[in-house]
C-alpha cells in the first residue's frame, strides 16, 4: 500500500477473463475463496451444467425497453468481464440474457421491478444488463426468491449525466445457493446507488462492484443483511477508482444470530494513479446477537496516488451494547423489546438512504419479518 | 409482582444495609435509608465515594453486583425483578450519564416506554399532546422528538431529556443523580421546576443526589445525608447541605478512613 509510482499497480483483483478456462477450480486456500464453504456451492466453481431455471419476470416502467435476448447479443459482456471462475461459469452458461434499456433523457416514472424466482434444485445461470442512455433515470429493482443453485453477472452501464438507483434484494428459500456478480461502470458524472438486501438463502456471495469510464462518477453501495443460524451470507465490493474526480461511498451492516451464522464483509477499494481527487469511504458493521456467530469483516485501501480528497475505512463488530438496553429497560421498556429497538436503530440510518419510500417501506418490512423469527 | 401493599397516600423505598461490588470490589459498605411518599432526600458525598454506584445498583445496571441487603419498594423487593420490572414498579433513574442510542428517536422511545409503564399504548393524539406541554414546560424544542434518543445532545439538553422522561413516565420514586451538573442557571430552573412539578402531589419520593446546594435553594430537601465510602455517615436537615458546601467533606472523609 501506500505511494509506488515506480509500480503503480494495484495487487487487488488483476485478474479478469471470458474464458473458465482462465481460472483454476478454487480450492478454498485462495485468496478470494477461502472464506467460501467451497462444499456448499454444490459444484457451481466446478463447471456444473444447467438443468433448472431461474425464472424471469419484469415489471417495467412505461420508459424502459425489456428485451430477452440471446448469447450473441453485442450489448453483453461489455461493462464487465468476469474476475473469478464462477462468474465467468456463468457468463459461458446462460442461455437468454435480459436487457433492460432507458433511453436518452428518459425518466422512468416508475420502479422498474425484475422478479427472479428459483424452482428447482438443478444448477442454473443467468446474465442481465441494465443500460441507462446520457442523462436517464430509473429505479431497478431485482428481486430474488424461491429455491436456486444460481450464479449470475449483472451489468449495470450508466451513461454520462444518468442516475440508476437499484435495489437487490436476496429473500431466497433457506437452501438456495446464489453467487453474483454486480458490475457498474460509471461514465462522466454518472450517479449510481446500489442497495442490497440479503436475508434468504443457505449460501449468498455477491461480489458488486463499480468502475469508471470519466470523471465526476459517484457511486453509494449499501448492503443489509441478517445472518440467521447456518447461513453464509458473504458481500465482496469492489470500487475501482481509475479516473480523477470520483467518489465512492460503501456502507454495508449486518446482525447474526444463531450458531453458525457466518457474515463476510470484504471491501475492496483501489485508489488509481491516475484517479486524483478521489473521495471514498467504506463502513461495514456487525452486531452479533448471539454466540456461535461469526463475521469477517476485511477492508483494504489500496492508495497509489497522493492527491486524493479523502480516503477512509472503518469495520466494526460487536455485541449489543448493554448501555443501550439498560437505558431502554431503566425506561420500563422489556428486553425483548428494547432489543428490537436497538436493532432497528442500527439499521435506520442506512434504510434512510432508500429515497424511493415505497421501497423503503418494503425493506423495512422485511427486516421487521427477521426481527420477528 | 404485587400493588396491594401499595398505600393510597403513596410510596416507600427501603435500602436495607445494601453491600455492592463492581468488578469484585466493594464500593458500598451497607447502606440504609428510606424515602417516603412527599420526601425529599439529598445524598451529597465526595467523588468516588458510591453516589452512583447506589443509584444503579438500585436500577439493576448489570455491572453492579448486590452481595448483600434489601431494596424494597412497598414491600417489593426491587432485586429480585428485571431492570424494566423495576422500572415499570414504579421506579425512575435520572442517569448522570444518560446514554445516546443511535437510530433510536426520542418520540419512538418515550411513545414505547410509556406503554410499557402504562401496560397499553397512550391515544396517540393525547400522547402528542403531553409530549407537547412536557417539551415546552422544559423548554426543549419540537425538533428533539425526531433526533435519536441523547445523540448529539448538550449536557443540559440530555438533563432535561431525563426530566422530560420522569414527568411522562410518572414514577413512584426517583433517584436523580447529579442531574444539576452540567445545567447553566436558566436550565437549571426549568429542571427544578420539573422535579417540583413531578413532587407536588406529595405521593412521589425524591432521592436527589448532587455536590451542589444551587439545586437544593430550589428544590428544597427534607432531609440530607453525607454519603462517604460507601455508606452514609451523617444526616441532617437542609442546614447540613449548607455547611458541608462551606467546609466540604474532609471531616468525614477521614472518619471513615
Ligand atoms: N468498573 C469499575 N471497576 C472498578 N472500580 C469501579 C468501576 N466502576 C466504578 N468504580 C469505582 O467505584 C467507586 C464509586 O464510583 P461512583 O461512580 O459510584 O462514585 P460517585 O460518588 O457517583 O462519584 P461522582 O461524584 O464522581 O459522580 C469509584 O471509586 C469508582 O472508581
Ligand atoms: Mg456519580
Amino acid at each position: 500500500m501506500g505511494l509506488d509510482t515506480a509500480k503503480p499497480l494495484s495487487t487487488l483483483h488483476e485478474k479478469a477473463s471470458y474464458d473458465v478456462a482462465d481460472f483454476a477450480v478454487p480450492t478454498g486456500r485462495e485468496e478470494e475463496w477461502r472464506f467460501t464453504p467451497l462444499s456448499r456451492l454444490k459444484g457451481l466453481h466446478e463447471g456444473v451444467a444447467a438443468s433448472a431455471n431461474v425464472v424471469v419476470h419484469v415489471d417495467a416502467a412505461p420508459e424502459v425497453t425489456v428485451e430477452t435476448v440471446g448469447r450473441d447479443d453485442a450489448r453483453l459482456g461489455r461493462a464487465y468481464v468476469p474476475a473469478d471462475r464462477v462468474s465467468a461459469q456463468a457468463y459461458a452458461s446462460f442461455e437468454k440474457a435480459t436487457v433492460i434499456t432507458v433511453a436518452r433523457e428518459a425518466v422512468a416514472s416508475t420502479p422498474t421491478v425484475v422478479t427472479l424466482t428459483g424452482s428447482g434444485r438443478g444448477a442454473a445461470y443467468g446474465h442481465t444488463v441494465v443500460k441507462l442512455e446520457p442523462m436517464a433515470e430509473a429505479v431497478v429493482v431485482l428481486d430474488h426468491q424461491g429455491s436456486a443453485l444460481y450464479a449470475d453477472n449483472v451489468e449495470f452501464v450508466v451513461g454520462e449525466g444518468a442516475t440508476l438507483k437499484v435495489i437487490s434484494l436476496q429473500d431466497w428459500a433457506d437452501d438456495a445457493v446464489h453467487v453474483s456478480h454486480h458490475h457498474a461502470l460509471l461514465a462522466k458524472d454518472a450517479t449510481f446507488r446500489s442497495f442490497v438486501v440479503t436475508l434468504g438463502g443457505d449460501l449468498v456471495r455477491l461480489s458488486p462492484s463499480v468502475s469508471y469510464s470519466g470523471p465526476g462518477g459517484d457511486a453509494e453501495l449499501n448492503g443489509l443483511y441478517f445472518v440467521d443460524a447456518g447461513q453464509h451470507l458473504e458481500h465482496r465490493l469492489l470500487v475501482d477508482h481509475s479516473r480523477p474526480d470520483c467518489r465512492s461511498n460503501v456502507d454495508y451492516r449486518g446482525a447474526l444470530q444463531g450458531q453458525d451464522a457466518h457474515a463476510v464483509w470484504i471491501g475492496d477499494v483501489i485508489i488509481r494513479v491516475e484517479a486524483e481527487g478521489t473521495d471514498t469511504y467504506e463502513l461495514n458493521r456487525n452486531l452479533l446477537l448471539t454466540d456461535g456467530a461469526r463475521a469477517d469483516s476485511v477492508p483494504n485501501l489500496e492508495i497509489l496516488t497522493g492527491e486524493v480528497t479523502g480516503a477512509g475505512h472503518a469495520s466494526t463488530s460487536g455485541r449489543l451494547d448493554d448501555e443501550h438496553l439498560f437505558y431502554l429497560q431503566a425506561r420500563g421498556i422489556p428486553y425483548e423489546d428494547a432489543r428490537r429497538l436497538v436493532i432497528r436503530g442500527f439499521f435506520a440510518q442506512l434504510v434512510e438512504k432508500i429515497e424511493v419510500s415505497e421501497l423503503r417501506e418494503r425493506v423495512l418490512a422485511r427486516v421487521e419479518a427477521e426481527l420477528e423469527k | 409482582m404485587s400493588d396491594t401493599s401499595r398505600v393510597p397516600s403513596g410510596s416507600t423505598l427501603e435500602i436495607r444495609d445494601l453491600h455492592v461490588n463492581v468488578a469484585d470490589k466493594e464500593i458500598l459498605r451497607g447502606v440504609n435509608l428510606t424515602v417516603r411518599a412527599g420526601e425529599t432526600h439529598a445524598i451529597m458525598g465526595p467523588n468516588g465515594s458510591g453516589k452512583s454506584t447506589l443509584a444503579y445498583a438500585i436500577a439493576g445496571h448489570p455491572k453492579y453486583t448486590v452481595t448483600g441487603g434489601q431494596v424494597l419498594l412497598d414491600g417489593v423487593d426491587l432485586l429480585e425483578l428485571t431492570v424494566d420490572e423495576r422500572a415499570r414498579a414504579g421506579l425512575f433513574l435520572a442517569m448522570q450519564y444518560p446514554v445516546e442510542v443511535p437510530g433510536v428517536s426520542v418520540s419512538n422511545f418515550l411513545r414505547t416506554a410509556v406503554t410499557s409503564v402504562r401496560g397499553e399504548a397512550p391515544k396517540l393524539r393525547q400522547f402528542a399532546k403531553d409530549l407537547k406541554s412536557g417539551m415546552d414546560a422544559l423548554s426543549i424544542d419540537a425538533a428533539f422528538a425526531q433526533r435519536n434518543v441523547n445523540e448529539g445532545f448538550s449536557g443540559g439538553e440530555k438533563k432535561r431529556h431525563e426530566i422530560l422522561q420522569l414527568e411522562l413516565l410518572k414514577p413512584k420514586i426517583a433517584v436523580l443523580d447529579e442531574t444539576d451538573s452540567g445545567l447553566d442557571v436558566d436550565a437549571l430552573r426549568v429542571v427544578s421546576e420539573g422535579i417540583n412539578r413531578f413532587r407536588s402531589n406529595g405521593e412521589t419520593g425524591v432521592l436527589l443526589i448532587t455536590h451542589y446546594t444551587r439545586i437544593l435553594r430550589y428544590v428544597k430537601p427534607d432531609f440530607v445525608h453525607v454519603f462517604s465510602a460507601g455508606r452514609i455517615v451523617e444526616q441532617g436537615g437542609p442546614e447540613l447541605a449548607e455547611r458541608l458546601e462551606n467546609e466540604g467533606y474532609e471531616a468525614y472523609t477521614k472518619a471513615s478512613a
